[in-house]
């Protein structure tokens, strides 16, 4: 176990190396810091002065990957490779590249908690509504309420969840006046500014999660224990609560584990449209500010998340499933 | 009146597709075995009638895929031999909606309106007042709308309703004569067609066409006096929005995903056929590609291609071509950052074909390897790209509604339903309330979205019957 979790660490951190690679290419090496200099001060004239200044308060006044000037190790690190890797790896991202330059770490932590706040009741209640709607479909297989139920999930996944923000803040915000139709404020009142935001995503997903554990639970449905089980006289609620959904868990955590980034990094799209100052929001504001430094950290920052949440995955598998060996 | 063909590079993308796909139709017809699939997926309503549903909109597409600037009249002074073309380029769908795109009015203005939606000072008979003014076209030919107006709209539609029947008539007809050869004459398999008494249920893709064209008949007859879908803030037609919309949608469903299958499936078959360290290596790229969200990762490639585009400006002459070959780069880059999924099943596939005895005799006869992946392996995963190109059809769809949203997605001077989604959200919550432009929006993609939906889970279907599960299911008897 200790030998699998130490490979699996030495692994994500190639991983991480190459992300961060391939981060430093794109935005370094297709754009070089002088592009982004001029995008960033702006203006048809910008004269080289100004864009030396703008690159040397943001240390990218190095060369790029390999410092002829000095001797040495610092051939490699007196590099803006180096010096970037080393200072996101060791989690420190410093501030941002925009005129407003924010503390960009103090950013992401209390942004975090947002994002928490948002996104964990909906990964949640999105497992357990979609799994509840799934397996009602199966107990009600081959007849017209598995077909409709059916069709209406294909609807429903044919929907962008933009026409659900759209629909549900015109619904329940301007018509009916329940809930604020944007904005966020501390302790219980997040409560009311977040009950829309989780109740449209859930509903956005429900179609396309709800018909892929369908699937899910048909498949399992062939098999021998289940016939085993029916033949013991078993009930058919008590097949598919307790054997048809325990085996089916595997399939399930590895679909659903794939949300589990966006527990922390909160949704961009449901974030902005209900302004909600969690990290998704900060993405797109970056995003439209063109602040390579946010963006290249949220990149960082998600691929960390993403190793974490498929080594608790693949944890996970070992729990739910004990002839699964980690090896 | 002389112009000049305007190659964009989508225009080129999109038409060597079709290309492509008449290509592939032609080769499913050689293949008995292909053939015998694609029939199974045809025997299917849902799928012929989502099919028809698509083939409109990849006509409309098709459409606004030619392009050409016309040529100015001569000025004085110009030099003799020399022509100057308009600045903008038009398609055939332009032409074709010449009418309604020059009918644009001040402001906002419902459906079938007369008069603008927003009231303003004008002079009346001498006097100023303040009212909603009539609309420049909208209705223009209307002398009393308080009285004409219910007469002349539900005259219109009833007119427009005859055409679409008739049209319907005529598609049945040329379906009849089209399929189900030599089995008694026209009039009784026009009869077995309409009675669902066929081998493949051509009734249903009728009775789509039908519908649609029982739709599109009122608004064509309507099209040329009234805005059907009303305008939107600048006065524009939202329904010509709309419809310019559907070639956007399309380009990028289908270039994005045919973008991912060179990589994908190059990759996917060396790291499955040659195993060890190229496994290795393909493994640790698409882990890499798929730790990081893929929005990030677009809009990370995006912001670079903008800087591009504004450091190469002689790339483009108009601004149509600029903002198409940025659409071009997204699908790109879509393409780039989206190939692991695909990669991962072909590698998989590729994997157990390997260990496969004809795959043995391949090696034992000494066939070079190049030569054993294009004959042996990579016809035996197509299908795999097949099912995963359909299913990402829609998908990306939807998914270039957000990326215009967040702002890395289409150029916002060419029509996409992203762009119409972001205006109408700030529409649905001002006032006076807008909805038509939201509407027209969801309509129109719900259709293309659904039909793409309906149609990729009969592929799937066909070419992998483990994947039937998906699909809605009757009582056991329906099923052959």
């Amino acid at each position: 176990m200790t030998a699998y979790l130490l490979r699996r660490l030495w692994y994500a951190l190639w991983i991480l190396v190459g992300v961060n690679l391939l981060t430093f290419f794109l935005f370094f090496t297709v754009n070089t810091p002088d592009d982004m200099a001029r995008l960033n001060i702006g203006g048809k004239r910008v004269t080289q002065e100004q864009i030396d200044k703008w690159k040397a308060e943001r240390g990218y006044d190095r060369p790029l990957y390999w410092n002829a000037a000095e001797s040495g190790s610092a051939k490699f690190t007196r590099t803006v490779l180096w010096e970037r890797s080393v200072s996101l790896m060791a989690l420190q991202f410093g501030r941002s590249d925009s005129a407003r330059s924010v503390d960009i770490g103090y950013e992401v932590r209390t942004r975090m908690w947002v994002s928490l706040q948002l996104a964990l009741p909906l990964f949640v209640l999105q497992l357990i509504i979609s799994i509840g709607f799934s397996l009602l479909l199966v107990f009600f297989r081959h007849s017209r309420i598995d077909f409709w139920g059916v069709v209406l999930c294909v609807v429903m996944l044919s929907i962008s969840s933009l026409f659900y923000i759209i629909v549900g803040q015109f619904l329940f915000s301007r018509v009916l006046r329940l809930v604020p139709i944007s904005g966020y404020a501390g302790g219980l009142d997040a409560v009311r500014f977040l009950l829309l935001p989780v109740a449209l995503s859930l509903l956005s997903r429900l179609g396309s999660e709800s018909r892929l554990y369908r699937a899910m639970f048909l498949e399992e449905i062939g098999r021998d224990y289940v016939r085993t089980a029916r033949a013991k006289g078993l009930s058919e609620l008590r097949v598919l609560g307790r054997h048809v959904l325990r085996n089916a868990l595997i399939p399930i955590i590895t679909s659903a584990g794939s949300y589990l980034p966006y527990v922390f990094l909160g949704s961009l799209v449901f974030e902005s449209f209900f302004g909600i100052p969690g990290l998704g929001a900060f993405v797109i504001e970056a995003i439209s500010g063109q602040d390579f430094a946010i963006v290249r950290t949220m990149v960082f920052l998600s691929a960390l998340l993403y190793i974490a949440s498929n080594l608790l995955i693949d944890l996970m598998y070992s729990w739910v499933d004990p002839r699964v060996r980690l090896a | 009146m002389s112009f000049k063909f305007v190659f964009l590079w989508t225009d080129l993308a999109l038409w060597a597709l079709f290309t492509a796909l008449a290509g592939y139709a032609w080769h499913v017809s050689r293949q008995p075995q292909l053939r015998a699939t694609w029939a199974q997926a045809l025997r299917d309503g849902a799928t012929l009638g989502a099919g028809a549903v698509l083939a409109v909109f990849m006509l409309i597409s098709a459409l606004d895929s030619v392009h050409f600037r016309g040529a100015l009249s001569a000025t004085q002074g110009q030099a003799a031999g020399v022509t100057f073309y308009e600045t903008r380029a038009t398609s055939l769908l332009d032409l074709l909606l010449a009418r309604p795109l020059q009918m644009r009015e001040t402001s906002y203005s419902a459906p079938l309106a007369t008069h603008a939606l927003i009231q303003e000072n004008f002079e009346r008979n001498g006097v100023m007042v303040r009212d909603v003014p009539r609309l420049v076209y909208g209705g223009a030919h209307l002398s009393e709308p308080g009285r004409d107006w219910a007469s002349d709209v539900l005259g219109r539609v009833a007119q427009g309703l005859i055409g679409g029947a008739l049209l319907t008539l005529a598609a049945s007809l040329a379906l009849t004569a089209g399929v189900a050869r030599g089995e008694g004459s026209l009039l009784a398999r026009w009869r077995a067609v309409l009675g669902g008494r066929t081998r493949h249920p051509w009734r249903v893709p009728l009775l789509t066409l039908a519908a649609m064209a029982l739709l599109a008949g009122p608004v064509v007859a309507l099209m040329g006096h009234y805005h059907v879908l009303g305008t939107d803030r600048t006065g524009n037609d939202v329904l010509v929005q709309a419809l310019k919309s559907v070639r956007t949608a399309f380009v990028i469903g289908t270039l994005s995903t045919l973008a991912t299958v060179p990589l994908a499936l190059g990759l996917g078959v060396l790291a499955g056929y040659f195993k060890g360290w190229v496994d290795e290596a393909v493994q640790y790229l698409y882990t890499v590609l798929t730790s990081v969200p893929n929005v990030l990762l677009i809009a990370a490639c995006v912001l670079m291609v903008q800087v591009f585009l504004d450091t190469h400006a002689d790339l483009f002459e108009t601004g149509l071509e600029r903002a198409d070959l940025k659409m071009f780069l997204l699908c790109v880059i879509l393409g780039l950052t989206g190939w692991a999924t695909l990669c991962r099943l072909v590698r998989a596939e590729t994997l157990k074909l390997r260990d496969l005895e004809f795959m043995q005799a391949a090696e034992a006869f000494g066939v070079p390897h190049l030569r054993t992946m294009l004959r042996h392996v990579v016809p035996n995963v197509m299908h795999l790209v097949l099912i995963t190109t359909v299913l990402n059809f829609s998908d990306l769809i939807l998914y270039e509604a957000v990326l215009t949203y967040v702002g890395v997605g289409v150029d916002p001077s060419l029509n996409s339903f992203g762009g119409m989604i972001n205006l109408a959200r700030s529409e649905m919550s001002g006032d006076p309330l807008v909805w038509w432009s939201f509407v027209a929006a969801f309509g129109f993609m719900l259709a293309l979205v659904l039909a793409a939906n309906l149609f990729a889970d009969g592929v799937r279907d066909a070419f992998d019957p483990r994947a039937r599960a998906f699909r809605p299911q009757r009582a056991a008897h329906k099923v052959p």
